[in-house]
């Protein structure tokens, strides 16, 4: 059996999705393939962010801005339909130290053009009226956004239908159909699959497809916990973080580390995260990581110590070695493409990263140069091993082979 | 278990009652019942309304499963009716039919 | 942290299976620590008044209360010799596998946080860890709900919470009671009300007693059960408690009194073989206070399943854990007995808790031919009593499903035709249903239904993604923050 389209994509997250979306809305024929159901991977297990805050100056801020105007563009008319929230995000500073950093990451954010106002003691007080009192002061990004994303996959897969492309659920990927080097669609239990373009956005186990295709991505797996309360009357009115997240998020350490990152959600329950833990496909839940989240949350908002947590969960965000996403065609594949490694932007990106893929997908020149995001960058090798070239920027990750064991589906969800 | 009473407005009989308070309202109830019963037995039949529909709920799973029955006891919030005791002195307050508005100020 | 307690077997849940498994175990020479969620022993099955009100119940309304007096004079014996530390009023929110140190017996750990709010108990209970080298896990079960129009009104309530209530208090919570579902346990609630003095209008069976020819060579190898059945009909014969086979509530019927929505009435119809309602057998019942449900059990499975065991689908339908003649899981050193490794009935319980206990604490186990007895009596009943196929057919698109969150039928077809969300755990993503404060406990198993289809069962794949629970109970952020960080 050979199915053909002009466009095969794997994995049915919120990238896939947005992949989809804008190749069938580009008039691509389009085939979406998942091992699981929509939005059953990281897509399931995050906080739905589309943050601007947070963002490393350069090509990844370039990127979350022009990911951005989609959502607020091609996308606007469908927020409705992911809860999309323009919720503000807040950077809260507790040591007169941590003020001065933030002060000086705004200056440099509002060079380049970012949208962040500073908050005095009064002014974060009045924007959330239950903040620790050690609280300094803080700064606040009206760009932030938040969205439900399961619904976003879910309903991006819909409408991507809707424009002519194909979903099936439980097909998983066993292979590469090969013509000379060249990727020509994949083979599966319900069936060989050929496309001109195939797509992998299949995010944490996306380095472990490109190895069926002998080529090397190192998109590796951070674990990270959120607790979720009861739900209350709004007491937490927008993505509220600690200053020192900014530092952990484009971290290298391998330990366990958390800064609170505290939101309250449509439905009642407020969100606390987040640890990032290099520990592999591990699912045993980790009682210091849930401590550390409590502690860190308490301290940004003590009237948290008296809540109760009804659940938590974890996802493994996919990240690569120098901490941008792989985006575009594989030279060292001919045929086959990536939209994989967003580690913790994956939600807000998806959009954009969709949208560029696609314009790339029928030959049009990208809105934004795609290079910095090149799957080449990780060598000319074609190998199964991950590569460790980008270890110049930060060191190797001692845990490189981790990724060998995905299982199907994360365990809990938002 | 000892001599059920009949129906449900009479006092168990036993030998004292236990002084409690509803949304601020007295009540003497029987030792020994949990708070979802002495309210039962009072005819207050729900006590809490849903975050959406605003639907009144009380007793279901009667065995601190399912959590309809939350009220706030003696100022902790989100306690099981079913399971609490209820002891002398209780203040207990329900989220019925006063309920607060729940639309969430940061979901502009 | 709080203190930490060391046994050599822990035990959870002191209902029929646990504290037979206490008994067992500290018997075969362990120390034993018994934790459970209740304030005093007998769980759901032999609940009763508070021994602080009523210091010696005499068991009226109970079946098996010898049984129960007979553990229990054992259980206090144990706790006098120092066998048997007993702690309750606490409810487990996570179980951990220790990470080995040695080369084995890394045992388990157990979190606990107080049932009830410490103030409201008026005790000085405080949450504790429990490290054990063996754990037997009997949480036992609740009533298997399935959603109808009107079931979110006041007054409607499990079956098995009536009887919890009337047990608990010793009152009734209403006058005039019509209970309704499948399966045997329907008959000792309407017993329940009656001899307490309710009047039960009717006991709406979906299922039919022909069903039960095919079983009744089952039935036969358990004769107490037949004995007990007619002291069912006895009481029934008494009270003039109609018994209507083959017949559903349709809907809850509700009117607003004094301001409030509440229970009035059922609309009741005949059903099918299949459980389609059949066109003019409509009824209605009218001045009901109190409308009880249950459709058979669901074995609190999150536990068990947070360490990853292997799991079968029983003939109940339900998920449940597979175990060896020892009640062994397939986590060596982890034991199941109770509603966990099959429903079917406190007699089982018990001696699935004793063999239980007694493997855990280092004991020989003689496999018992009375529980394999009772084991097919079991499922001869799950047999004879199945959720009818038909059942999504009752509900309209209005219609509740998941309480906690308020999401209706109609929401959930919608997600499973246009979002392809084809089980519980997607259903749960993509529109909250399960997402609530009862984690899908009650309404786990119809979305499960609803996601598979109408008339396809729910698989165990659908069926543990939803009965996976991270926090098996809610637990205070500060009490998350207050563990110790080199506390495991």
């Amino acid at each position: 059996m050979n199915q053909g389209s002009d466009v095969l994509v794997i994995g049915a997250g919120v990238i896939g999705a947005a992949t989809a979306y804008f190749a069938a809305r580009q008039g691509l024929s389009v085939t979406v393939i998942d091992k699981g159901l929509p939005a059953s991977g990281t897509s399931s297990a995050c906080e739905g962010n589309i943050l601007v805050s947070d963002k490393e100056l350069g090509p990844e801020l370039e990127l979350t801005r022009y990911s951005l105007g989609v959502w607020h563009g091609d996308l606007g008319d469908h927020k409705r339909l992911w809860e999309f929230e323009s919720k503000g995000g807040i950077i809260v500073a507790s040591r007169e130290s941590s003020l001065a950093s933030l002060n000086r990451v705004m200056a440099v954010q509002t060079g380049y053009g970012v949208a962040v106002e500073e908050l005095d003691q009064d002014a974060l007080r009045e924007a959330e009226p239950h903040i620790s009192h050690e609280a300094l002061g803080g700064a606040s990004y009206s760009e932030d956004c938040q969205v439900q994303p399961m619904l976003v996959a879910a309903h991006l897969v819909r409408l991507a239908t809707e424009a002519g492309a194909r979903f099936l659920a439980d097909t998983p990927v066993t292979g590469f159909l090969r013509s000379s080097n060249r990727v020509t669609g994949v083979k599966t239990p319900r069936g060989d699959f050929s496309a001109d373009a195939v797509v992998n956005c299949t995010g944490t186990w996306a380095g472990e497809l490109a190895a069926l295709a002998g080529v090397s991505v190192p998109v590796l797996p951070r674990r990270g916990f959120v607790v979720v309360t009861e739900p209350l009357p709004p007491m937490v009115h927008h993505k509220v973080y600690a200053a020192e997240y900014i530092d952990n998020v484009g971290s290298s350490d391998g330990g366990l580390q958390a800064s609170p990152v505290v939101e309250g959600t449509p439905s009642g329950t407020i969100l606390i995260g987040s640890t990032r833990e290099r520990v592999g496909f591990d699912r045993t839940v980790s009682t210091n990581a849930l401590s550390l989240l409590a502690r860190n949350a308490t301290a940004l908002f003590p009237f948290l110590e008296h809540v109760k947590a009804i659940r938590h969960y974890h996802g493994f965000r996919p990240y690569c070695p120098d901490h941008l996403p792989v985006i575009g065609h594989d030279e060292r594949a001919p045929g086959l493409w990536h939209a994989a490694g967003h580690e913790g932007a994956g939600i807000g990106l998806s959009a954009g990263t969709g949208k560029l893929l696609a314009q790339a997908l029928v030959g049009q020149a990208p809105d934004l140069d795609l290079s910095p995001f090149a799957p080449a960058r990780f060598g000319e090798l074609s190998t199964g091993e991950p590569a460790r070239h980008s270890s110049s920027h930060h060191p190797a990750s001692p845990q490189s082979a981790e990724h060998q064991s995905a299982e199907p589906r994360e365990e809990a969800s938002a | 278990m000892s001599t059920p009473t009949r129906g449900t407005a009479e006092a168990t009989p036993s030998a004292a009652v236990v002084r409690v308070s509803f949304d601020g309202r007295p009540l003497e109830v029987a030792p020994g019942q949990s708070v979802g019963a002495a309210l039962t037995a009072q005819s207050i039949t729900a006590w809490r309304a849903t975050r959406k529909g605003e639907r009144p709920r009380g007793l279901f799973c009667g065995i601190g499963v399912c959590f309809d029955c939350l009220l706030t006891v003696d100022g902790a919030a989100n306690q099981r009716a079913c399971l609490v005791e209820v002891r002398e002195g209780m203040e207990i307050e329900g989220s019925c039919p006063e309920v607060p508005s729940e639309e969430p100020g940061g979901r502009a | 942290m709080k203190p930490i307690v060391s046994t050599d077997v822990a035990v959870l849940g002191a209902g029929p299976a646990g504290l037979a498994a206490a008994v067992s175990a500290a018997e075969t020479g362990a120390a034993v620590v018994l934790v459970d969620a209740g304030a005093q022993p007998g769980g759901q099955f032999w609940r009763h008044r508070p021994e602080t009100v009523v210091p010696e119940p005499d068991g009226r309304g109970h079946h098996g209360w010898k049984s129960y007096l007979d553990l229990r004079a054992r259980f206090d014996a144990a706790r006098h010799q120092g066998l048997i530390t007993y702690l309750p009023g606490l409810q487990v929110w996570m179980a951990q596998q220790n990470q080995p140190t040695q080369a084995d017996d890394a045992g388990f750990t157990l979190r606990t946080t107080p049932t009830v709010a410490v103030a409201a108990s008026g005790a000085g209970v405080g949450a504790q860890a429990i490290v054990a080298r063996r754990l037997v896990l009997c949480p036992g079960g609740y009533d298997r709900q399935l959603p109808v129009p009107g079931w979110d009104l006041p007054g409607v309530m499990a079956a098995g919470g009536i009887q919890a209530f009337i047990k608990a208090n010793g009152i009734l919570p209403g006058k005039r009671f019509v209970i309704a579902g499948t399966g045997p346990f329907l008959l000792p609630v309407a017993a329940n009300i009656a001899e307490a003095g309710g009047k039960v209008l009717a006991v709406l069976e979906s299922s039919s007693p022909t069903a039960w020819l095919p079983h009744l060579r089952a039935a036969a190898g358990v004769p107490e059960k037949a004995l007990e059945g007619a002291q069912y009909a006895a009481v029934f014969a008494r009270h003039r408690i109609p018994y209507r086979t083959r017949s559903i509530v349709t809907e809850v019927l509700g009117s607003r009194i004094l301001g409030m929505d509440r229970v009035s009435g059922v609309r009741t119809a005949k059903v099918d073989v299949e459980g389609s309602a059949r066109p003019g057998t409509e009824r209605i019942y009218e001045d009901v206070d109190v409308v009880g449900f249950g459709w058979g059990f669901t074995p609190q499975m999150e536990l068990p399943l947070s360490f990853g065991i292997e799991t079968r689908i029983d003939a109940d339908g339900s998920l449940v854990g597979v175990v060896d003649e020892r009640q062994e899981s397939s986590v060596p050193g982890l034991y199941l007995a109770g509603e966990v490794t099959g429903v079917g009935g406190a007699t089982l319980a018990v001696l699935e808790g004793t063999a239980a206990g007694t493997a855990a604490a280092g004991g020989a186990v003689v496999p018992e031919k009375t529980a394999a007895r009772h084991r097919r009596f079991a499922e001869a009943m799950h047999g004879a009593h199945p959720v009818p196929a038909a059942w999504q057919d009752w509900l309209s698109p209005e219609t509740t499903v998941c309480r906690c969150e308020e999401v209706t039928a109609g929401q959930i077809m919608e997600a499973r035709e246009s979002l392809g969300a084809h089980d519980a755990r997607t259903l749960k993503s993509f529109i909250r249903a399960g997402m609530g404060w009862c984690q899908s406990r009650v309404c786990g198993f119809a979305s499960a239904c609803l996601g598979a289809g109408p008339g396809v069962s729910p698989t165990a794949e659908s069926l543990s993604g939803i009965a996976k629970r991270p926090l098996a109970a809610p637990v205070g952020i500060g009490e998350l923050a207050a563990l110790d960080a080199d506390d495991h």
